[in-house]
């Protein structure tokens, strides 16, 4: 585009903006980087502020100041501690599910499946990721109700679900991010070259071995982009926990809980969360993953 | 080939099964539940019947909750395609100081937990804004679903845009044409179809949200995700809650499935 244009006395604002290509770059960015710092940086830095105000206890109108309680409070309060840790421990558990049921499912469909299975299955597992955040959850709702499905299809072996609690909460996650999980890991499965596999049996090792040995070393990085989704989509997470964990709460039940009746308080929570993704999307960094995202 | 014995095989099958059925069932007893004709959902299902439907279509409530959710959707998908487009054209011809940190700031609103989004725009509006004398209301639920959008529109155009020839819009600048004319002429319809696709993608995603527009909504303005969410709140879930769900569902899968298509008829043009 640097070619200098003949037609420059016909054209002379397009001439001008092809003889520039830092205005050209600037006029481009002016308006997106205007809406997305003015708008949602702002905001963050905003809510960052608001961690430092005072509330008054009775109206709850925040008023301008330089308070350090509220940060003070998330820190020794012990519900908000144990909130914390039960939030990482879910986030956890959702993400280590989602490796237990995604390592075996991309082995089958990049090894296994015939490829018009294995692309049907691709769909399936792409289908419900749009099927709607909050029908999954009220769709888990209806399966773990006390007359819900999953007691009648166990009633005939006697088993009765836990009820609303973490254990739901923790697969209502896992059911609503497993897909992040599942498409990195097959991907990546795929991508394997079949002579590895090959020179794996041809030195003696089965099945097993094969896959702890060569298929896992390999799926590392997929598993840590994978993970980056369903861990932080987890932490930050709060209606799972509101309709399939009874009284089970996250950080975000607390956040979104102070918002209205003391907002410097949830401003200082919501830096918790915030600080988790950021911590793991570094050690992410790291390991080199991020860039196949 | 990986060689595994019949047993792993089979049993590798049955975990396969396993997922298959444990991402479906929710869905299926969900959708199966819209038909229930008792007044509280569960399961087996008794009788069914399609009253709850013929309810929904006229209770006026679903309707405002609809329109409400079409139009912050539209409005998302109109500024994030606008947005979205610019900064993939920057990101794609350009390179400069700074152009990673564009790159995480375009992801942010999505990667931050929504919560965080929704309370940072809430306490912006209500603790800052609406002091200052100015009162953003039903458009601060826009402007709140067309900063997360923004991703999917560029994800799109950008991945177009890298693969396309740049050297008709030099020849089309020899020839004589101003920028306008080449990006009407020859730019925009070698990418049209990405860019219909991430639109399509946005509004999917703005019709979808529900944690960023419980904060971000005015009071009294619902849109169906909210709608559903302040009916589940009840003890036991209303038959007529699954009917809106299943609109949810269909209304999102549409897009996707036309933005789908479009990204396919676009790798068959090439």
């Amino acid at each position: 585009m640097s070619t200098k244009s003949d037609f420059r006395g016909s054209r002379p604002i397009s001439s001008f903006f092809l003889r520039k290509p830092k205005v050209r770059l600037i006029s481009l960015l002016s308006l997106p980087m205007t809406w997305i710092v003015g708008v949602y940086i702002v905001s963050l830095f905003l809510l960052l502020i608001t961690a430092f105000w005072n509330v008054d206890p009775f109206t709850s109108r925040v008023s301008p100041g330089f308070n350090l309680e509220n940060f003070i409070m998330v820190f020794t309060v012990p519900a908000y501690i144990a909130t914390s840790i039960r939030t990482l421990f879910i986030a956890l558990s959702v993400t280590a599910i989602c490796v237990l049921l995604a390592v075996p499912l991309g082995i089958y469909m990049a090894k296994i499946a015939k490829p018009w299975l294995r692309n049907i299955l691709a769909v399936a597992i792409t289908l419900p990721l749009w099927a709607g955040y909050l029908v999954k959850i009220i769709a888990m709702r209806l399966v773990f109700t006390e007359e819900g499905f999953f007691n009648w299809l166990m009633a005939p072996l006697g088993i009765r679900g836990p009820g609303f609690s973490i254990p739901i909460v923790i697969l209502t996650l896992t059911y609503l991010w497993f897909p992040y999980m599942a498409l990195p890991v097959y991907t990546a499965i795929r991508q394997i070259p079949p002579n590895l596999f090959d020179a794996s049996s041809d030195m003696g090792a089965k099945g097993f071995t094969t896959v702890y040995r060569v298929v896992i070393p390999l799926i590392v990085p997929a598993i840590i982009a994978g993970s980056v989704f369903t861990f932080s989509l987890s932490l930050g997470d709060y209606l799972a926990a509101r309709f399939t964990g009874g009284a089970t709460q996250m950080i975000g039940s607390i956040i979104a809980a102070n918002i209205n009746l003391n907002p410097p308080v949830a401003a200082a929570y919501s830096m918790i969360p915030i600080a988790f993704v950021v911590i793991y999307l570094m050690v992410a960094r790291r390991t080199g993953s991020l860039e196949r995202m | 080939m990986l060689r595994l014995s019949r047993l792993t095989r089979v049993a590798l099958g049955g975990v396969v099964l396993f997922i298959l059925f444990f991402m479906y069932t929710p869905l299926m007893v969900l959708i199966l539940n819209s038909f229930n004709e008792s007044q509280i959902s569960g399961w087996p299902i008794e009788s069914f019947s399609t009253k709850w439907w013929e309810f929904a279509r006229s209770y006026q409530p679903i309707r405002d909750a609809l329109l409400n959710s079409v139009l912050v959707a539209t409005g998302a998908m109109v500024i994030a395609s606008i947005l979205g487009t610019l900064v993939a054209f920057a990101m794609k011809g350009f390179s400069f100081f700074g152009k990673g940190t564009v790159n995480i700031l375009i992801v942010l609103p999505i990667a931050l937990p929504g919560v965080v989004t929704g309370v940072a725009f809430s306490n912006t509006y209500s603790n800052f804004l609406t002091p200052m004398g100015f009162n953003i209301g039903y458009f601060g639920m826009i402007v709140a679903h067309s900063t997360f959008c923004i991703v999917m529109v560029f994800n799109n155009v950008f991945a177009r845009l890298r693969r396309m020839n740049p050297n008709l819009q030099e020849a089309s600048a020899d020839l004589g044409a101003g920028l306008w004319q080449t990006f009407r002429l020859v730019t925009f319809p070698q990418f049209r179809t990405s860019f219909a696709a991430g639109a399509l993608l946005a509004f999917a995603l703005s019709f979808d949200e529900v944690v960023v527009t419980i904060f971000t909504a005015p009071p009294g303005v619902d849109t169906l995700p909210l709608w559903i969410l302040k009916e589940v709140g009840r003890p036991n879930q209303a038959s007529v809650v699954n009917v809106v769900a299943t609109v949810v569902i269909l209304l999102s899968l549409i897009p996707v499935y036309i933005s789908q298509r479009l990204a396919r008829a676009q790798e068959d043009e090439r």
